[in-house]
């Protein structure tokens, strides 16, 4: 097997399908999925609450186990990958990320909404005094222009961030979308660019390879789609097409399939796929981790999810506001007993 | 009864909207602004309004402390350090509004009689003013085992400072959760929400109480507690009615500001000069019922 890297992979299915298993992981699940990793060498696999550290909460779910406790586990068992996590600042804060940092963390990316950049300049200063490796990840990214998504991108850059990622935390972007804003950064930033995708218009792996194919070197995947909404690019498959495009990940095909079916796929409750729920998510383009949320507040109200999430999308909300879900569904259902009555 | 003079500190869009609040108040007399940029926009305002204006900041106004008893210090959290030791020695009262927080922190319908003889008080944060009675409202019915909130403000509204310091927010109102709420654990969350036109600021608290929720006194309760945040921010209203799910109470909040400097989007910083505002005159009132006759 080849080893060297044409292009790098952070496996998030240990924090971004944290929503999926309603932020349900044990130490058990964490350690045997990373041990499985990376033992089919990918480089990166990020870890933490779904809403990154400190978001265990009422708004977005209780964790079953602290986060600390999972990352502690999945750096125990890694030989070579790095373990990263996520920091929303608003959310997150610098002494929880001092303490991921003092439990054997080595890369971490802060994250905010496409347009507020700015919040995120202390924690990615920190970050790097930390001695970390430091992604800026720009989440939301369908809901601002290419120029403003490059201003915020540069700021991020002038904090110190190494890498800067467009996420598209909707799975609303189309692969022209994809390739026109990652090429503007590629073309004005000097730091890595990267690209999360998620697969609610089923577009994940095709987004991921406009990505590259703009310029972006750094990419997530979430083996067995364990991400929000319909999950991510799906590892094992980035893998096995990157493999036939001749472009090497470094990480071992048949051990990443295995990890997958014989690691992953029981731990589900449900299988990950595009249901009526997820794909309204990327057609609204609406945050992908208030489908379990929205999905709840649906059958409480007895009303569609669909139209919650409609709503949701038309009010410009953004990632965080999950307290926005009942808020709406409750209107929403006053407003139908109204017209009943 | 005679006014308490009083000074602003900063003449940033707090310090400006606070001047405006100021000129109504029946109990306080606004005389000066302080600020350290001339140019400055709140400083011009002040100086068109009548108010004696100030330019070299603190050091000018201790040049001339009969000017004001009471200090409201709209600046910043590492500035404030200087300004509450000189104003100490000065023998004045400070109202604190950077997240400093040196002295008590104060909610004023929770807990400002308990702080009227402190030199220095605290106003936690606007999150903090926004939610924390309503813990504090259900606290008095039940014993809050938790409580979150979630303030979400239009990015328009969010300064400079609140955005390069993002965590002195959420630590400083998990603080006032816990000490001033009452809650035994608590959380904070700020969300920036950039949708145009700007959105009114929206809090939602989550609370757990340690049994079954008392769903009609805890709503009675709150409602109370609405209607006395009203007193002196108009603008504060629930939502809708409280969510109730066995231990699990969800309030839902928002703030229109009256529109005086700041628009009305921007009751995050409405509630701050208003409850500032109320602090002042209660302690005021309190100087003078105690002046010996």
């Amino acid at each position: 097997m080849n080893s060297k890297r044409d292009i790098i992979l952070t496996e998030v299915a240990l924090r971004d399908g944290s929503h999926a298993v309603r932020h349900q992981f044990t130490v058990d699940q964490v350690k045997s999925i990373a041990k499985g990793l990376d033992d089919a060498n990918v480089p990166y696999i990020e870890v933490s609450h779904g809403d990154g550290l400190g978001g265990s909460s009422m708004q977005y779910g209780l964790s079953l186990t602290n986060e600390m406790e999972l990352i502690e586990a999945a750096v125990a068992e890694v030989k070579q990958a790095k373990i990263a996590v996520l920091l929303i600042p608003g959310i997150g804060t610098m002494p929880q990320l001092k303490e991921a940092a003092g439990l054997g963390v080595k890369m971490a990316r802060v994250a905010t909404h496409v347009t507020e950049a700015d919040v995120s300049a202390q924690h990615i200063a920190y970050a790097k005094e930390l001695g970390l490796e430091t992604v800026g990840f720009l989440m939301m990214s369908h809901m601002a222009s290419p120029k403003k998504l490059l201003e915020q991108a540069k700021l991020m850059e002038s904090y110190g961030a190494d890498t800067v990622y467009v996420v598209d935390s909707a799975g609303a972007l189309l692969p022209h979308q994809v390739k026109e804003r990652i090429a503007l950064l590629k073309e004005h930033l000097t730091a890595n660019i990267g690209f999360h995708a998620h697969n609610n218009l089923s577009l994940a792996m095709a987004n991921t390879l406009a990505a590259m194919e703009a310029g972006a070197t750094r990419i997530d995947g979430s083996i067995r789609c364990l991400g929000a909404g319909a999950g991510n690019t799906q590892t094992e498959v980035a893998v096995a097409v990157l493999d036939k495009m001749n472009i090497h990940t470094g990480i071992d095909l048949y051990k990443i399939m295995d990890v997958a079916e014989d690691l992953v796929a029981p731990i589900l409750e449900t299988p990950q796929e595009i249901t009526r729920g997820s794909l309204v998510l990327g057609y609204a383009g609406v945050y992908s981790s208030f489908y379990l949320h929205a999905q709840k507040a649906a059958e409480r109200f007895g009303i569609d999810s669909r139209s919650i999430l409609i709503e949701l999308g038309k009010r410009e909300v953004v990632g965080g506001q999950e307290d926005m879900i009942m808020d709406v569904a409750a209107e929403l259902s006053k407003r139908r007993a109204e017209v009943a009555v | 009864m005679k006014k308490v003079k009083v000074a602003i500190l900063g003449s940033g869009n707090i310090g400006t909207d606070l001047m405006l609040k100021l000129s109504r108040s029946p109990i306080l007399e606004l005389t000066t602004m302080i600020g350290i940029d001339a140019e400055s926009d709140g400083l011009k305002k002040a100086a068109e309004h009548g108010y004696e204006v100030i330019t070299t900041g603190i050091d000018g106004f201790l040049e001339r402390p009969e000017l004001a008893d009471i200090i409201f210090d709209a600046t910043s959290a590492k500035a404030h350090i200087y300004h509450d030791e000189v104003l100490r020695k000065a023998g004045k009262k400070v109202i604190d509004m950077t997240p400093a927080a040196i002295g008590p922190i104060v909610v004023p319908p929770v807990n400002l009689d308990e702080h009227l003889d402190a030199d220095n008080i605290n106003l936690i944060t606007c999150g903090g003013q926004a939610t924390i009675p309503i813990i504090h409202a259900v606290h008095q019915v039940q014993a809050v085992e938790y409580g979150e909130i979630v303030s979400t403000i239009s990015s328009k509204s969010a300064g400079p400072g609140t955005r390069a310091n993002i965590d002195e927010f959420t630590q400083t109102t998990t603080r006032g959760i816990l000490e001033v709420g009452g809650a035994k654990r608590g959380k904070a969350i700020i969300l920036l929400n950039p949708a145009e036109p700007p959105i009114l600021m929206r809090n939602t608290i989550h609370i757990q109480v340690e049994e079954e929720a008392k769903t009609e006194e805890i709503t009675a309760s709150i409602r109370e507690m609405e209607k006395e945040v009203q007193s002196y921010v108009p603008g504060y209203r629930l939502r809708q009615e409280p969510i109730f799910d066995g231990k699990d109470i969800t309030v839902f909040v928002e703030v229109e500001g009256v529109g005086d400097y700041l628009p009305t989007y921007s009751g995050n910083l409405d509630i701050m000069t208003a409850s500032s505002v109320k602090m002042a005159e209660e302690w005021a009132k309190h100087k003078v019922a105690h002046i010996p006759v």
